[in-house]
C-alpha cells in the first residue's frame, strides 16, 4: 500500500480531540466545528539501499559536474564541509545520513590517494558541536581518523586567520568565508535538507561565512521580502545566497553540492502515535498517549527535558543527489515536496499551531522565549508556498509553556537579549539600529563563541528577524499555557486554554472566524491556493 | 517700643547649650525678637570643628534661622556678625576651658543663660553627673572668676539656669514653684558623694569590662556577628561591645540609683542635685531657675512645628505609628505634661527682662502646662491614634500601617509582654545565624534581627517614658504666670507663654505629628518609593560614566560554586564510573570537615585543600580549565552577575576579580577582568606540585591589594565598587566606597542592611541542565582509561 498523501480534516461533532504539541508534552484540544486540521503526508519508503544511491550519486552527478572520483587527485587539498547539529530534528539514528555520505567520500578519495583531507562542521554562528555530537554525526570510525589530529575542525566565523575575504556580489554584498574552504581544491558540502529552507547556495555562503557576511542576508529587510523564506523563489533570503553562491564559484571555489532528504518518519516506536491522526488511534497508540503524558504530568520539565532530547528520529534517506548546486537543489527540492507538500484551499482567520520541545537551535538544550518564538512565528508560519495559511490581519495562536528559562552555556547572549532588549522595545527595526551591532561584536559573546559552547552573540537577533514575516502580517499572537510574563516581554498575549485563546481573537478577526491548525511535526509544508 | 526689648536693650546675654533643641530657639528668638541685645554662646570645640565652626554649621545653619534669614535678606550674615559672639568652653571642665580671651568676653556679659544639659533620659550616670549636676555649678565658678578678673568691682551678671519641673516630681498632687532646698518630699543626698560614686561606678565598671571572660564574650559576640572578618575589624568590633557594656552598666546604675530616691530617671535626678549644688555654690551671684516639664515642638515661633533632633517622646509616637509599640502603659486620665519649645524660650527672655529678685534670693519659675491646661493622656492617644489613621506610615512594601488602639494596661503587663517577644526573637535570630542560607532568605532572617531590636527599643521606650505617662504631680506655675501678666500686652502677644492659649488638638495634630513624622524620615505614602530609591541611587552612583575600580569576588557572587566542585569535576574527568564514584564518595565523607577548615581561615584552607593538586599534570588541567567552564561552571554561573561585570567595562570602568580559585579554573572569564588575582599552582617536570607560588590575598591582605590597585589607577576609596557575598571579605567592602553585598549570607544581609549597602540577589539561570554532583557530565566508558586520574595522590590526606 503506496503512503497516503498530506490531509487537510475538517473538524466535526465526531472528531476526537486534535493533539496539539505543547513543549515537552501535549494537550488534547478540541477545536470548534468547521476548523481544518493540516496532517504531514505518511513517510514515503526509504531507499532500499542508501550506501548504494550515494555512491550512484557520486558517480553519476547531476549538472555540469564531473564524477567525484574524477575531481579527486592525488596531492589535492580537499575538505568536506557538513551540516551541524541544527540537522536534522530530532537528531537520527545512528548511522546518520553525514557518515554514509562522508564515509562513502573519503572512501573515493583513499582510493584515490587523496591525503589532505579535512573536515569543517559548518557551523556559522551557531554553537560548537561537542565530541559526542560529532561522533554520533560522522560516526565513532571517522571522528578517530580525524579528531585526534586536528583535521576535523568547526568552523570559527570569529577566527581572522581562517577566513578569506572573497568580494562584493553585484548588489555590495560581502562574501567572507572559511579560508580552508575557499582555498581547497575541491569543496564537497554535504547536506541532509530537513526543510526546503536547507542547502542550495546557502550551505556555504552560510554555514561556512562571518557576520560580515551574514549580515546581508540575515536582517529585518531580507525577511520581510521572503515570502516565504522555504520557498526558494520567493525568497530574498536565498537570492542573496545565490548571488554570493555564484560569486564563490566565479572566486573559483570549486563545490561538490551533495543533499540528501528525508521521510516523515519522524518519532520512534514508543511515540508512535505522534505519527498518526487522531482518529485513526488504536489501542496501543492511545494507551501509549495516556502512558507518556500522564507519566509527563509528574515529572520535573527538566527530566522530561532530557527524555525528550534523547529521541532518536528513525528518519530514512528518501533521495540522495549530487554534483552542481544549482541542478542539485532543484532535484532536493522536487523530492522534498513529494514528501512534504499538502494542497490546501484559501487562507483562514485564525492559525493555530503546537510547539514542540525542540527547534535547530536547541538540540540538547531547552527551548527559551525567543527561540519559541522563532520556531512558531519562524519556521512554521513560513511552511507555506504561495500564501500564508493565515490572512493578512489574521491571529496565530500557539502552544508551548514558555519558560522564562535560558541554557546559560548554549544561549548567554539571548539572555541578555531578553533581559536587556526585549524588556525596552520588540520593534524590528530599532532592535536592529539600536542593538544589533553591540551585540554582535561584544568580546565576551565573541570569546564564548569561540571557546565555549556558546551561539554568537548576534544570534538572538536573527532569531528575531526570523519572525519578521509573521510579524508585519498578522494581527495578533496569543501563546496558550506559557509563563505570562515571558510572553509578555515577547510582545505577546497570554491565554491558559485554547478557547480562551479563540475568545480573544475574535476581538481582532469578528465573531466565527475560520481556523487553520498546523498538525506539526511531522513537517509538512502547505501549498496555499 | 515693648518693655523687654527694652529692658534687654545694650545687654550682652551668653548663652550654653545652644546647639542644643532649647538653646538654638533662644538664640534665633533673641537675635530676631530683641533687636539691642548681643548673644555670646559657649559652644564645645569638636574633634574637628572649632567652636566658631560649630556655630555656624549647627546653629546658624539650622532651619531654625531660616525665618531670620529670611526677613533681614542681604543683611543677614552682617547681622550674625555683629550680634552673634562664639566662644569656646566645655561645662565639664574647671572654667569651662576658656582661654583669655574666651575669659574676657564671658567677663563682659551681663546675663548668662545655662541651658547645656544631656537631656537624653537614658545617659550613663557619670556623664550625666558631670553636665547635669557639676556643669551649674562649674558655669558659676567661670562666671566668678573671669568677673574678678576683668571685670572687678561691677555687678555680677544674672544667672539664668534651665532645669527641669521633674525635679520635684516624685510625688502626687501640686508641685510648687520652691527651691529645691525648700522641698517637703524630697530626700536629698549629698551631691558630693553622689559625684564621687559616679566616678567610682565608671573606673570599676571599666575595670571589670577588662575580665578576660567578659572580653572573651565580646569576642565571641564580635565572631557570631561578623563572621571570619578578620582580625583588625573583629578587635574593632570587640571593643566596641566592650565600650557599649560599660555604658549600658552605667545607664542602669543612674536609672536604678535615681528609682532608688524617687526620680523618675538619672536626668530629673542628677538635675535637681546639680540645682541644689548651684544653690551652695553660687555665692552672690544672682540666680533663677526656669524649670519646664516635657519640651516639644514649638507652637508658633520660629514656625510651627519646628524641632530639633529627634528627642524626648518622638521616638514612643513613631514606635506606635509604625504598629511597634501597640501597648503603652499610663492612665486615661493621667496627665502628659507637654510643653512647646517656644513657650520656654518666652519665659527665659521674660525672666532675662524681668532681672534677679531684687532680695537676693533665687526663684523658680516653672513652665508647664499640666496644672493650667492639662493634656490628658487618653486624649493625646486619641488625638494620634485619629492622626496616624488618617496619615498612615507605609511598611517596607508599601502597605499602609494600621495603628492599634491602646489598651491602657499597667506599666508591668507591658514590660513582661515585651521582654517575652525579645527573648524569643533573639532565640529565632540565634538559630537563624547558624542556617546555611543565603541571599533572599538570609534577608528573610536579618528581618529577624530588625524585629528584635525593634522590639528592644520598644522596650526602652517602655521603660524610660512610662514613668512620665503615670506622672502624678501637677507643677505650678503661679509665679510664671505673674510674669505673663506683668508684661507689657504687646510683649505678651509676642513672647507668650500662657499655657491656657494652646489647643491642644491643633497643637498635637496640626504642629506636633506632622514634624515628628517629618523628622523621622519614616515611609509616609505607598509604593517602594522611599527605599527602592535609596538602592536605586546607589546603583546609580556605582554605574556612573565616571572613573571608578570594580572588583569582584568569584565564589557566591559571581558563580554559585567552590574550589571543591571544580576539584571533583577535574578529578572524575578522566576516569571510569567506579573511580568517578570514589571520588565524590570520598569528598562529600570529608565535606564538614572541609566547611569548617573554610570557616576557620581561607588561607589555611586553600593551602591545605590544593595538596590534592600534586602531581597532577599541568598541561591537561590548563586544556580542562576551558571545558570546566562550560560543563560546570558556566551552568552555575549568575547571568546579572556576568552581566553587571560587563556594564562596568562598558562603562570604562576597571574591573578586578580576586579570588581564592586556582589560575586556569578561572581563566575562561579572562575578557571579562582588566586583572584577575588567583591561586596559581608550582610546577615540577610538567606536573603540579600541590604548592601555592601565589597565594591569593584573604581578609584584610583584601582590601590592601584592592586599594593598591585604585591607587595605581589613580582612584579613591570613594571610586572602589565591591562585591562580595560573605563576612570574610568584610575587610574589602569596608575598604570600598560603594560595596555591593550579593546573595549575602545572614549575617553580612544583616550589617548590609544596617549600614544601607545595596543588596543584589542574582540568581542562576532557570533552564540550565541539572548538575547534582559536580562531576564530569561526559559520558562514562567513552574514554575512561586509568591512566588519566587527577593526580596518583588524590587520596585523602
Amino acid at each position: 500500500m503506496s503512503p497516503r498523501p498530506g490531509f487537510v480534516l475538517e473538524v466535526d461533532r465526531s472528531t476526537p480531540p486534535t493533539l496539539f504539541w505543547h513543549g515537552e508534552g501535549f494537550r488534547l484540544e478540541r477545536l470548534p466545528s468547521g476548523s481544518r486540521v493540516i496532517y504531514a503526508p505518511e513517510p514515503l519508503p526509504a531507499l532500499k539501499d542508501p550506501d548504494a544511491a550515494i555512491r550512484h550519486a557520486l558517480e553519476s552527478p547531476l549538472g555540469d559536474a564531473a564524477p567525484l572520483r574524477s575531481l579527486l587527485r592525488p596531492g589535492m587539498r580537499l575538505t568536506i564541509a557538513f551540516d551541524d547539529i541544527s540537522l536534522p530534528l530530532p537528531p537520527m539514528q545512528a548511522p546518520d545520513i553525514r557518515q554514509r555520505v562522508i564515509e562513502a567520500v573519503l572512501e573515493i578519495a583513499a582510493e584515490v590517494g587523496v591525503d589532505d583531507v579535512v573536515l569543517i562542521a559548518a557551523l556559522a554562528l551557531h554553537r560548537r558541536m561537542t565530541d559526542d555530537e560529532l561522533r554520533h554525526a560522522l560516526g565513532e570510525r571517522i571522528f578517530n581518523a580525524f579528531a585526534p589530529y586536528g583535521l576535523l575542525t568547526q568552523h570559527d566565523a570569529e577566527d581572522p586567520k581562517n577566513l578569506v575575504d572573497l568580494g562584493q556580489t553585484d548588489q555590495g554584498e560581502d562574501v567572507e568565508i572559511n579560508k580552508r574552504a575557499a582555498e581547497s581544491d575541491l569543496l564537497v558540502y554535504v547536506n541532509i535538507n530537513l526543510v526546503a529552507m536547507d542547502g542550495g547556495h546557502k550551505s556555504v555562503a552560510t554555514g561556512l561565512a562571518s557576520y560580515k557576511s551574514l549580515r546581508h542576508h540575515h536582517n529585518v529587510r531580507t525577511m520581510l521580502h521572503s515570502r516565504s523564506f522555504m520557498d526558494r523563489h520567493h525568497s530574498e533570503l536565498h537570492s542573496s545566497n545565490w548571488r554570493m553562491g555564484t560569486l564563490i564559484k566565479d572566486a573559483g571555489v570549486n563545490v561538490f553540492q551533495i543533499e540528501t532528504t528525508l521521510n516523515t518518519d519522524t518519532f520512534p516506536e514508543q511515540f508512535r502515535f505522534l505519527q498518526r491522526r487522531e482518529w485513526e488511534w488504536n489501542l496501543r497508540d492511545r494507551a501509549g498517549f495516556l502512558a507518556s503524558s500522564k507519566a509527563l504530568e509528574r515529572t520535573p520539565p527538566e527530566i522530561a527535558r532530557r527524555i525528550f532530547h534523547s529521541i532518536r528520529a528513525p528518519h530514512q534517506m528518501t533521495s540522495v543527489q549530487a554534483g552542481e548546486v544549482g541542478p542539485v537543489h532543484d532535484r532536493t527540492l522536487e523530492n522534498l515536496y513529494r514528501q512534504q507538500l499538502v494542497p490546501v484551499e484559501g487562507q483562514s482567520d485564525i492559525l493555530t499551531m503546537g510547539i514542540p520541545f525542540i527547534c535547530p537551535y536547541n538540540v540538547n538544550s531547552i527551548m527559551n522565549p525567543i527561540l519559541v518564538a522563532c520556531l512558531g512565528l519562524g519556521y512554521f508560519f513560513n511552511l507555506y508556498r504561495g500564501k500564508p495559511l493565515v490572512r493578512e490581519g489574521g491571529v496565530v495562536i500557539m502552544s508551548h509553556p514558555t519558560p522564562w528559562a535560558f541554557n546559560p552555556v548554549h544561549h548567554p547572549s539571548y539572555i541578555d537579549f531578553f533581559e536587556q532588549v526585549l524588556s525596552e522595545t520588540t520593534d524590528l527595526l530599532e532592535i536592529e539600529s539600536k542593538y544589533e551591532a553591540a551585540f554582535a561584536t561584544d568580546p565576551w559573546y565573541v570569546h564564548l563563541y569561540r571557546t565555549s559552547y556558546a551561539y554568537h552573540g548576534v544570534h538572538p537577533f536573527y532569531m528575531w528577524y526570523w519572525c519578521a514575516h509573521a510579524l508585519s502580517h498578522v494581527g495578533k499572537v496569543i501563546v496558550v499555557g506559557g509563563d505570562r510574563a515571558a510572553v509578555r516581554r515577547l510582545g505577546f498575549t497570554p491565554a491558559s486554554t485554547l478557547s480562551d485563546a479563540l475568545e480573544m481573537a475574535e476581538d481582532v478577526v469578528g465573531r466565527d472566524p475560520t481556523i487553520t491548525h498546523l498538525h506539526a511535526p511531522p513537517l509538512l509544508m502547505a501549498d496555499v491556493q | 517700643m515693648p518693655v523687654i526689648a527694652d529692658a534687654l536693650a545694650g545687654k550682652r546675654i551668653a548663652v550654653t547649650g545652644a546647639t542644643g533643641f532649647l538653646g538654638t530657639a533662644l538664640v534665633e528668638r533673641l537675635l530676631r525678637c530683641v533687636p539691642g541685645c548681643e548673644v555670646v554662646v559657649l559652644v564645645r570645640p569638636g574633634q574637628r570643628l572649632s567652636a566658631a565652626d560649630r556655630t555656624r554649621r549647627e546653629i546658624v545653619r539650622n532651619d531654625c534661622f531660616d525665618r531670620l534669614r529670611r526677613e533681614l535678606g542681604e543683611r543677614f550674615d552682617d547681622e550674625i556678625t555683629t550680634r552673634l559672639t562664639s566662644i569656646a568652653g566645655d561645662v565639664t571642665r574647671d572654667d569651662l576651658g576658656l582661654d583669655d580671651t574666651d575669659r574676657a568676653t564671658l567677663a563682659s556679659c551681663d546675663i548668662v543663660v545655662h541651658s547645656a544639659a544631656t537631656v537624653s533620659f537614658d545617659a550613663p550616670l557619670d556623664g550625666a553627673v558631670e553636665v547635669n549636676l557639676l556643669g551649674p555649678t562649674r558655669v558659676a565658678e567661670a562666671i566668678r572668676h573671669v568677673h574678678d578678673e576683668h571685670a572687678p568691682g561691677t555687678p555680677l551678671p544674672h544667672l539664668v539656669a534651665v532645669s527641669t519641673a521633674y525635679v520635684n516630681s516624685g510625688h502626687k498632687g501640686d508641685a510648687t514653684e520652691d527651691l529645691i532646698t525648700e522641698s517637703r518630699w524630697l530626700s536629698m543626698p549629698d551631691w558630693r558623694a553622689e559625684v564621687e560614686a559616679a566616678r567610682r561606678a565608671r573606673s570599676d565598671t571599666d575595670a571589670e569590662s577588662r575580665h578576660p571572660d567578659r572580653l572573651r564574650e565580646f569576642h565571641r559576640r564580635a565572631r557570631a556577628e561578623l563572621g571570619a572578618a578578620g582580625t583588625s575589624l573583629l578587635a574593632d568590633r570587640t571593643e566596641r561591645f566592650r565600650v557599649d557594656w560599660v555604658s549600658a552598666r552605667l545607664v542602669e546604675l543612674g536609672r536604678s540609683r535615681a528609682r532608688a530616691l524617687g526620680w523618675p530617671d538619672a536626668y530629673a535626678f542628677t538635675k535637681s542635685l546639680g540645682e541644689r549644688a548651684l544653690l551652695e555654690t553660687r555665692g552672690d551671684i544672682p540666680l533663677t531657675f526656669v524649670r519646664p516639664s516635657i519640651v516639644e515642638s514649638s507652637l508658633a515661633q520660629p514656625r510651627p512645628g519646628w524641632i530639633r533632633g529627634f528627642r524626648m517622646a518622638e521616638p514612643v509616637f513613631i514606635s506606635y505609628a509604625r504598629g511597634l509599640l501597640s501597648q503603652f502603659p499610663g492612665v486615661p486620665e493621667g496627665t502628659v505634661d507637654v510643653v512647646p519649645v517656644d513657650f520656654v524660650v518666652a519665659t527665659i527672655i521674660a525672666v532675662c527682662a524681668a532681672g534677679p529678685d531684687t532680695d537676693d534670693t533665687p526663684s523658680v519659675y516653672q513652665i508647664a502646662s499640666g496644672a493650667r491646661n492639662p493634656l490628658r493622656y487618653g486624649m493625646l492617644v486619641e488625638l494620634t491614634r485619629e492622626w496616624f489613621t488618617e496619615h498612615p506610615l507605609y511598611d517596607h512594601r508599601g502597605q499602609p500601617i494600621v495603628v492599634p488602639k491602646w489598651q491602657f494596661p499597667g506599666r508591668g503587663k507591658v514590660q513582661g509582654q515585651l521582654r517575652r517577644a525579645v527573648k524569643l526573637l533573639t532565640t529565632a535570630e540565634k538559630l537563624a545565624n547558624q542556617l546555611p542560607v543565603r541571599g533572599e532568605r538570609a534577608e528573610l532572617v536579618s528581618r529577624v534581627e530588625e524585629r528584635r531590636s525593634q522590639a528592644e527599643r520598644a522596650l526602652e521606650y517602655v521603660e524610660l517614658y512610662g514613668a512620665y505617662a503615670e506622672t502624678e504631680a501637677r507643677f505650678r506655675i503661679d509665679r510664671t504666670l505673674a510674669l505673663s501678666d506683668a508684661l507689657d500686652p504687646a510683649d505678651r502677644a509676642e513672647f507668650c507663654f500662657d499655657p491656657a492659649t494652646l489647643d491642644w488638638k491643633h497643637y498635637v495634630q496640626d504642629v506636633h505629628l506632622p514634624s515628628i513624622v517629618e523628622h523621622a524620615r519614616v515611609r509616609t505614602s505607598p509604593g517602594k518609593r522611599t527605599l527602592a530609591s535609596r538602592e536605586e541611587r546607589a546603583t546609580r552612583t556605582i554605574l556612573a560614566p565616571e572613573p571608578r575600580l570594580a572588583v569582584f569576588d568569584l565564589e557566591n557572587t559571581l558563580i554559585a560554586s567552590n574550589v571543591v566542585e571544580s576539584y571533583a569535576w577535574l578529578a572524575t574527568r578522566h576516569v571510569d564510573q567506579s573511580e568517578r564514584a570514589r571520588v565524590v564518595a570520598e569528598l562529600l565523607a570529608e565535606a564538614p570537615q572541609l566547611l569548617s577548615l573554610d570557616r576557620r581561615d581561607r588561607g589555611d584552607f586553600l593551602r591545605s585543600f590544593y595538596r590534592r593538586y600534586e602531581g597532577a599534570p599541568a598541561d591537561r588541567l590548563r586544556r580542562d580549565g576551558e571545558e570546566l567552564w562550560s560543563d560546570l561552571l558556566a551552568l552555575r554561573a549568575f547571568p546579572d552577575a556576568l552581566a553587571r561585570v560587563r556594564r562596568h567595562r562598558l562603562l570604562g570602568h576597571h574591573t578586578v576579580l580576586i579570588t581564592g580559585a586556582l589560575d586556569f579554573i578561572v581563566e575562561p572569564l579572562r575578557p571579562l577582568f582588566d586583572d584577575m588575582v588567583a591561586a596559581s599552582l608550582g610546577e615540577d617536570y610538567g606536573l603540579f606540585t600541590g604548592e601555592m607560588i601565589a597565594a591569593p590575598p584573604t581578609g584584610e591582605a583584601r582590601a590592601i591589594l584592592m586599594e593598591q590597585y585604585a591607587s595605581n589607577y589613580g582612584l579613591t576609596k570613594a571610586e572602589i565598587v565591591a562585591y562580595a557575598d560573605s563576612t570574610s571579605d568584610l575587610p574589602m567592602l569596608e575598604a570600598a566606597g560603594l560595596p555591593v553585598a550579593v546573595n549575602p549570607e545572614a549575617k553580612l544581609a544583616a550589617i548590609a542592611r544596617r549600614r544601607g549597602w545595596p543588596i543584589e540577589h542574582w540568581r542562576k539561570t532557570r533552564g540550565a541542565p541539572l548538575r547534582p554532583l559536580a562531576v564530569s557530565a561526559l559520558k562514562p566508558g567513552i574514554r575512561s582509561n586509568n591512566h588519566g586520574r587527577i593526580s596518583t595522590g588524590s587520596s585523602v590526606r
